[in-house]
Formats: C-alpha cells, structure tokens, sequence
C-alpha cells in the first residue's frame, strides 16, 4: 500500500466532507469498518479495477486483459469507473481523481452502505481472519493476504518460469467456481482415522453369507445358484461402497483436490492461493443485489436528506438516474436491489406482514393499509445482516412487486432465432430469478470418487437441476481437472435429457451414455 | 509512471499476438483487417478469451428482466444474460469479441514470424548516409542560445550556498561566467535504405473486383512487410490496359477499364521511373506486377521481356509477378516469363488462385529475402 498511501492522499477539503457524511451515516445508525478513501489518476483506476479492487495481486495475463478493456471502454468515453470499495478493515475505496464535487459526495455515501453491509451481513463473515484481541473486531487485512499471494506466485514463478505457474492458474482459474458455499459454516472436521478399508485389507476375503445347509445334497436347493449369484453381487457392491473414498459427495472440489491431488508443492500453492481468493470473492457474488441495493439505499437517504446543498441537488438526481437506469430490459442490480429495500421498508412501516395480511385479498383494503407499525427501518437493518440474494427474493419478492416492476422472464426461441420474453407468471419469474442466484449461478459439482472403477481416476457427479452444461466448456474443465488430478477424470451429468458420462483421459475425450 | 499492471498487459498481449498468428491466414484471406486500419495501428478482432468454466447453457437457462413488452416480445439485444444476477459482468457468454488494436509492425512481425519470412538484406545501404545531431550532454562553453537553464541555476545555487552568500529570506541567484552550463551535441551518422515499391496492375476488362481485391489485401502485407524493413519507404503506383499511366493508390484499386491488355506500356513508365527518380545505387527498389496474364501480342510480350532485361531487372531488388487467376484470362503471361528467365533469381512469378491462395503468394515474393 505504501505507494498509494503516499501520493493518493485525500485532499483537505474530501476529508472534511468524508467527516461530515460520517457523522450523518452514524445517525441514522450504520456501523461500518473505519474506511480509507484514496484519489485515483483514470489509469491508476483501471489498474485497480483490473485487479479487482486490491493494489497488489498475484501476476496474471487475464488481468491485463481486464486492463486493456477497462483503459479502452474509458478512452471511448463508453464508461468510467465511479466507485470501487473492497472489503477490508479497514475498508479501502477509491475516488476519480478529477469527478466533481457531487460525484465523489455520492461515492462517499454509498461506499459507507457497502463498508456497513460488509462488517455486519453474515455471509461476509466468511472473510474474517480472526479478531482483534484488543476491540474483539473482525480481523481482515485482505489487502495483506492478497499481496502475500503475489509474493507467493512470483516466488514460484522465479524457481520454476512463468510460464509455466500462468498455465496452472489458467487450469485452476477453470475450476474456480467449483466450491462449497456451505462449507465455511460446517462444523469442524473429526481428525481422520486410519480408513476402514484399508486396515481389513489382507484379511481373507469375506464369503457371501448364505443359508446354512445341513444335509449336502439340500445344498443347490437352498442356495440356487440365483442366490448365491445375488448375495455375491451385494458383497460386492457394499465392499465397493466401503472403499469409496471421499466417504460422501464433497462439493468443495477445489479443497478436495489440494489435499488429495498429486501436486508439487508449488502446484499445490498455486491452487490454494486460487481457492482461497475464491471464497473471499463468494460472499460478494452471493449478495450483489443486496449488496448494491443497500448502499444505494443509503447514498439516496444520505444524499437527499442530509449531505446534498439546493445546488447539488439537481446533478445528483441525474447521476442517481443514471446508476438506476434499467437499459434493454436487463435486471439492474442497484435497481432491483434498492426497490425490493424500500418495499420492505415500507411493508414493515405499515404492518403489512403477518397472518392477517397475508390472509387479506381485498384489494382496496391491502392497498390502503396502514397499521403503523413504524418496523421498516429495524426490519431493513434485520435484513441486511441475515439475508443473501437467495433468501432476500425468495422471502420478499411478491406478485404485487414483480408487477409493480414490470418484471418478467425472458427465454431463447429457437423457433425464432431470438430471445422473447416468456413470461410475467410471478411463480416462474421468481423460480427463474431464484436458479440464477443459486449458487451465485453456478452449476453444482460434486466429486463422487477419487478412485472410480478402482484405477484411481476422478469421478465427478454434476447435479443437474433441468438445465445442461456447456459442453465445449465442460471438456476444457475436464481437460484442467486431469492437468491437476494427472489421471483420467469423469463427470457424470444429463445431455438432453439423457444420462451421460463425460470423460478425459489425458488425450482424447469421450461420451458415453450412462 | 510505470504501473504494476504493465507485465500482465504485456503477457496479455503476447498471449494476443498468438492468437493473431493463429488466426492470421484467415485475416489474410478474407482481408478483414484493411477496413479497421487506421495511421499506424489496425483493430483486430480476436474471439474473446474466456476461462472455461463448468456453466449453463446460456440459451437454456434464460433470465429475468424489468421493462415494457409482451410474452413473445423479442427483447432489444438478443443474447446476452440479465444483469447482475450474481454474476460478474462479462461472465458467461462465450462470443463476445475483443478489438485490439496492433501496430503494423507488429503484424508485419507476426507475419514474418508465421511465414518465416527472411530479413532482406539490404542494397545501397552504405552508400547514403543521413547525419543527425543528437543532444547527449552539458559542457561549460556553448552559444547562449544552447544554454541549460536549470543546470546553470543549479551551479549557480550550489556555488552560493557552499560561500555561504545565500539567503534564504531573499533567495536571489546571480550565475557567474563559472555557473554556466550548456546542452552538446554530438553529429551521428545514420545509415539510410531507401526503398521504393512500384505497383503496377493491369486494369483491363478482365480483371474483375475479386481479382482486385486479391491485388488489394496482397499489397498490403507486402507494404506491411517492406515498411518493418526499411526506414522510409516510398509507393509509386501504375495502372495500364493498352496504355499506361500513373495514378494515385485510391484510383489504383478503384479503376476499371475495357480496353486491350499491352503490359509493355506499364514496363515502360516503370523504367522511365527507375531511370530518372532512383538512382539503383542507392534506391531499393520492389516493381511488383499483377495481371491476370493476358497480353495483347507476342511481339508485345517480346518488348516486355527486353524491358526487363535490359533495365528493370538489373536496377531492383527483385521483380516480382503475380498472375491472379480470372475466368477470362489465358494465363499466357506468366509462362512466357518463366520460359524467358527460367534461371534468373531476381524474377518472381507466383500465381494466385484464390483468396487462400495469398499467404503462399506473399510467400514466394518476400521468401528470398531480397
């Protein structure tokens, strides 16, 4: 950070008005990590935004090529990096340098939604590092961890040559996705014993139990040859169950193989680094619509009520428009995000919750209704602290609002070559909002073995919710996966409504039904 | 300020350039890049590349979107995913494209890379030479309209604060005779090579657009090719049917006329050229010829063959004949070059076909590395 920290340092007249919008967001009762804020050159913007927000990362081209479209969508004048937060204590955020008065008041704002959201909703918890045994906060010096990795990887890149670390994070890149939202929460691991199967594994080997015979000649009627064949077959079968190891489905692929994978120790760095950055970034995926609602919640209330002069107002309201233009009839976060906040605001303001509203279906009765209740901003607070996407659209998305919001859900027509709108039913609207948000939209993989058909190949299961997988895609993960497992890897999934298995084994790819 | 992101840029870039070279008979053929060209730097579109990744389908997996519009209602940009939804942006949609834009030499180096074009080896090299002067230093003597101001100021304080006669409160430096510092120069000489590329194409009836348009993307890889290799590099251009005459590069590719074929008359103008505006001593000189290889009589093809003997031949680098195939063209010409200079290293025939055909044919031209 020392460079920046030395030539961005925020000029006297931000630091006052950062004093002042603090002083207003402590009021209205957000509690937000202490936040840094630093001015940006446009070139130093676009170096950090290609970098995800952090000064320092590990060396990678694709973030040159995030450069490069960034500096040139800026050079078109096509768009410009307001506002970039990341989630750190203390929080870190950047400013333009140049952007006027009004600009940097709004990113002010909504940053501290951001900073707020980060320190107190609980899947960010993930990201914390420990806590501080003086005040007992979160401990998360991001910035630190991701520049260690930079040094970790340029480490590795010296001893064994760039180009080849870049060809391994460009496999692990491949199988970034493939982690277990629900891991970070799961109770603590037994330490592992020594595996059944491999303690009884000189013993002989266990007969098929069959019915006891007393006279010979009652033998192959007792036990037909069927029988006997049947009680072999599940012996087998259960033998097979107890060697299969993981013992369970393991979602978490990218953890499975860092502890199982043959790899070098600067291999297994490589991908612990990838895996570690990914789970930071997941919270952040799993609440985008939250997330940006919340803080365009508040850089609004801020801005309007409190922050904004009679002279701002007007430059605010067009840049506020701007941020919440819905363009192509594509779902806007910020939009959906700072909508679905008020209406709950609102309902709670008015009691328009518990039994009796839900069983009212008057509709001039409902839409007069007012208990004032006054809940709505406890209820928002409540929200942001408890709720991810998922969970947000699934509790408070309702027809009332999808209509009031003209949503719908749209779908490819193959009969039309184009994409159509499908449909406005509120039940598909929000079961297809829903799939999207599921697993930040990510298709759910599981390894199933890591030594199917007993040859110590990678057997992965993908478990197919009614929708298939990219297939070119999926053979160039395959293809990552065995550049890691290093012996032939399989995934089992549906091809057009068919049981397939696909596999890689080192040179050629295969399909087969299953 | 150089920044931490200029090796992954770079990286990125080279990843870029081999995507170029990968793709690069393609560019060449369908000719793609000329419309994107600007002064010095051409946008090349290269499929994005993405991090392959276990993903939906995007055409099965649909979205949710806010706005006006009936079921069945086409949306306004088909395509692309809802916004937003837990994603980054960008994510998940494999054919987008990527505009990057690469200077001509480096394409030129691509090029050469893919096709192993040889350097050319250079003539008339050491017989110009250009002299530049180049300011490289300070020295203590100079004329006052050389001198360095801030170094003098600088002497000039570090002399008064050594004597102790500077004063904070009235900063105030006088520069003595001593102090004064001037910018030196030093007189380089430079090796020039000069070269000239005169096209000539034949224009008659039978060459239709295709064929044109073949003459059009060929020239310019060559123009590419040549211009990495020499500093300044000029192009002459000739159009002919039974006469000649030259023209601009615009009307170059753009005429058409109906009358006969005498390539004579172009071999003409193209020796009056050599002869009065580059000297052979000291010009490199490139005449390349497209035609589609139809001549209006032996006896005129017998003239050409003496004109290239007797004085464009020995005066160029080499001489270069491209006959581009067309549906009305006999294709004579080329045979008689090659019966006529059977051994001769400094003329080369190629024919090109087709489109495809190009990359072997710019091959052949700058292959020898003349």
């Amino acid at each position: 950070m020392g460079m920046f920290a030395l030539k961005t340092q925020l000029p006297a007249y931000l630091r006052d008005e950062q004093a002042r919008i603090e002083e207003f967001a402590k009021q209205f009762g957000l509690d937000y990590f202490p936040t840094v804020f630093e001015v940006l050159s446009y070139d130093q913007m676009n170096e950090i935004a290609a970098y995800g927000g952090f000064p320092t990362r590990y060396p990678h081209w694709r973030f040159g090529m995030e450069y490069e479209q960034l500096s040139k969508s800026h050079e078109y004048g096509l768009s410009k990096i307001y506002e970039m937060v990341i989630n750190n204590n203390p929080s870190i955020a950047y400013l333009l340098e140049g952007n006027s008065m009004v600009d940097q008041k709004l990113v002010m704002c909504h940053v501290l939604g951001h900073v707020d959201f980060f320190k107190n909703n609980f899947a960010f918890s993930v990201t914390d590092q420990g806590r501080d045994p003086k005040d007992g906060g979160s401990v998360r010096k991001w910035v630190d961890t991701m520049a260690n990795h930079g040094a970790v990887v340029r480490r590795w890149s010296r001893r064994v040559g760039i180009e080849r670390v870049e060809e391994l994070i460009d496999h692990c890149l491949s199988l970034e996705n493939l982690i277990d939202p629900q891991q970070p929460f799961a109770p603590v691991k037994e330490p592992i014993g020594p595996l059944a199967s491999l303690a009884d594994e000189d013993e002989t080997p266990e007969e098929p139990s069959l019915l006891r015979v007393e006279r010979d000649y009652m033998e192959s009627f007792i036990n037909p040859e069927e029988f006997v064949q049947a009680q072999k077959q599940q012996l087998a079968e259960e033998q097979e169950q107890a060697k299969r190891f993981p013992d369970a489905p393991v979602r978490d692929v990218l953890g499975f193989l860092v502890e199982n994978a043959p790899l070098d120790a600067w291999e297994r760095d490589v991908l612990s680094v990838v895996r570690r950055e990914a789970y930071y970034f997941l919270p952040q995926m799993q609440t985008k619509i939250m997330n940006e609602g919340w803080a365009s919640y508040w850089h609004s209330k801020l801005m309007t009520e409190r922050v904004a002069d009679g002279s701002e107002i007007l430059d605010y309201a067009d840049r506020n428009a701007g941020v919440m233009q819905v363009s192509g009839g594509r779902l806007n976060p910020y939009k959906l995000g700072v909508e679905l906040m008020r209406y709950v605001e609102d309902r709670w303001n008015k009691g328009k919750f518990g039994k009796e509203w839900e069983d009212c279906d008057d509709y001039d009765s409902r839409r007069a209704w007012d208990r004032r209740t006054g809940l709505g901003r406890e209820k928002i607070f409540q929200v942001r602290k408890l709720y991810t996407d998922v969970t947000f659209i699934d509790e408070f998305l309702t027809p009332d609002f999808v209509r009031d919001n003209k949503m719908y859900a749209f779908g490819y027509n193959p009969r039309n070559d184009r994409w159509e709108i499908e449909t406005r039913q509120f039940q598909e609207v929000k079961q297809k909002l829903l799939f999207q948000l599921t697993n930040a939209g990510n298709p759910i993989i599981r390894v199933l073995d890591a030594n199917h058909g007993n040859r110590g190949e990678l057997l992965l299961e993908h478990d197919h919710q009614g929708i298939d997988l990219r297939l070119d895609w999926v053979r160039e993960v395959l293809a990552a996966v065995h550049r890691i497992w290093k012996r032939p890897v399989e995934v089992h999934t549906i091809v057009g409504k068919r049981p397939t298995s696909l596999r890689f084994d080192g040179r050629d790819h295969s399909d087969k039904p299953r | 300020m150089s920044l931490k992101i200029d090796q992954d840029h770079s990286r990125f870039r080279a990843i870029v350039r081999g995507k170029i070279r990968q793709n690069l008979r393609r560019y060449v053929s369908q000719g793609e890049l000329m419309g994107k060209q600007g002064k010095e730097v051409v946008s090349i579109p290269i499929p994005q590349i993405d991090i392959p990744r276990f993903r939906f389908q995007d055409k099965e997996m649909g979205g949710v979107g806010q706005g006006e519009g009936d079921p069945g209602d086409p949306l306004s940009q088909p395509g692309q995913e809802g916004e937003g939804e837990g994603k980054k942006a960008g994510e998940g949609e494999g054919d987008h494209v990527l505009e990057v834009d690469v200077t001509l030499d480096e394409l030129a180096d691509i090029l050469g890379e893919e096709l192993e074009l040889p350097n050319i080896d250079t003539r008339g090299k050491a017989t110009i030479v250009d002299k530049k002067d180049r300011y490289v230093g300070i020295r203590n003597v100079g004329p006052n309209s050389l001198r360095h101001f801030k170094r003098t100021y600088k002497t000039a304080l570090k002399r008064q604060i050594a004597l102790g006669s500077y004063d904070g409160r009235r900063p105030v430096i006088v520069p003595t005779r001593d102090d004064l510092r001037f910018r030196s120069w030093r007189t380089d000489q430079e090796p020039v090579a000069n070269a000239v590329i005169i096209y000539m194409m034949d224009v008659s009836g039978s060459m239709g657009d295709e064929q044109k348009e073949i003459v059009r993307i060929e020239s310019f890889w060559i123009d590419a090719w040549l211009r990495r290799q020499y500093e300044g590099i000029e192009t002459r251009f000739i159009i002919h049917d039974a006469v000649a005459r030259e023209v601009d590069r615009d009307t170059f590719f753009r005429t058409r006329e109906s009358g006969g074929t005498m390539i004579s008359s172009a071999y003409k103008i193209c020796s009056q050229m050599i002869e009065d505006e580059y000297p052979a001593s000291e010009w490199n000189i490139y005449p390349f010829h497209f035609s589609d290889g139809d001549n209006w009589s032996v006896d005129d093809t017998l003239l050409c063959v003496e004109l290239l003997k007797e004085k464009i031949i020995p005066a160029s680098n080499m001489f270069c004949y491209g006959q581009v195939e067309s549906p009305y063209g006999s294709g004579q010409f080329i045979k008689d070059l090659r019966e006529h200079f059977g051994g001769e290293e400094s003329l080369i025939t190629s024919e090109i076909r087709d489109r495809d055909a190009i990359i072997g044919s710019i091959r052949d031209f700058l292959g020898k590395g003349k």
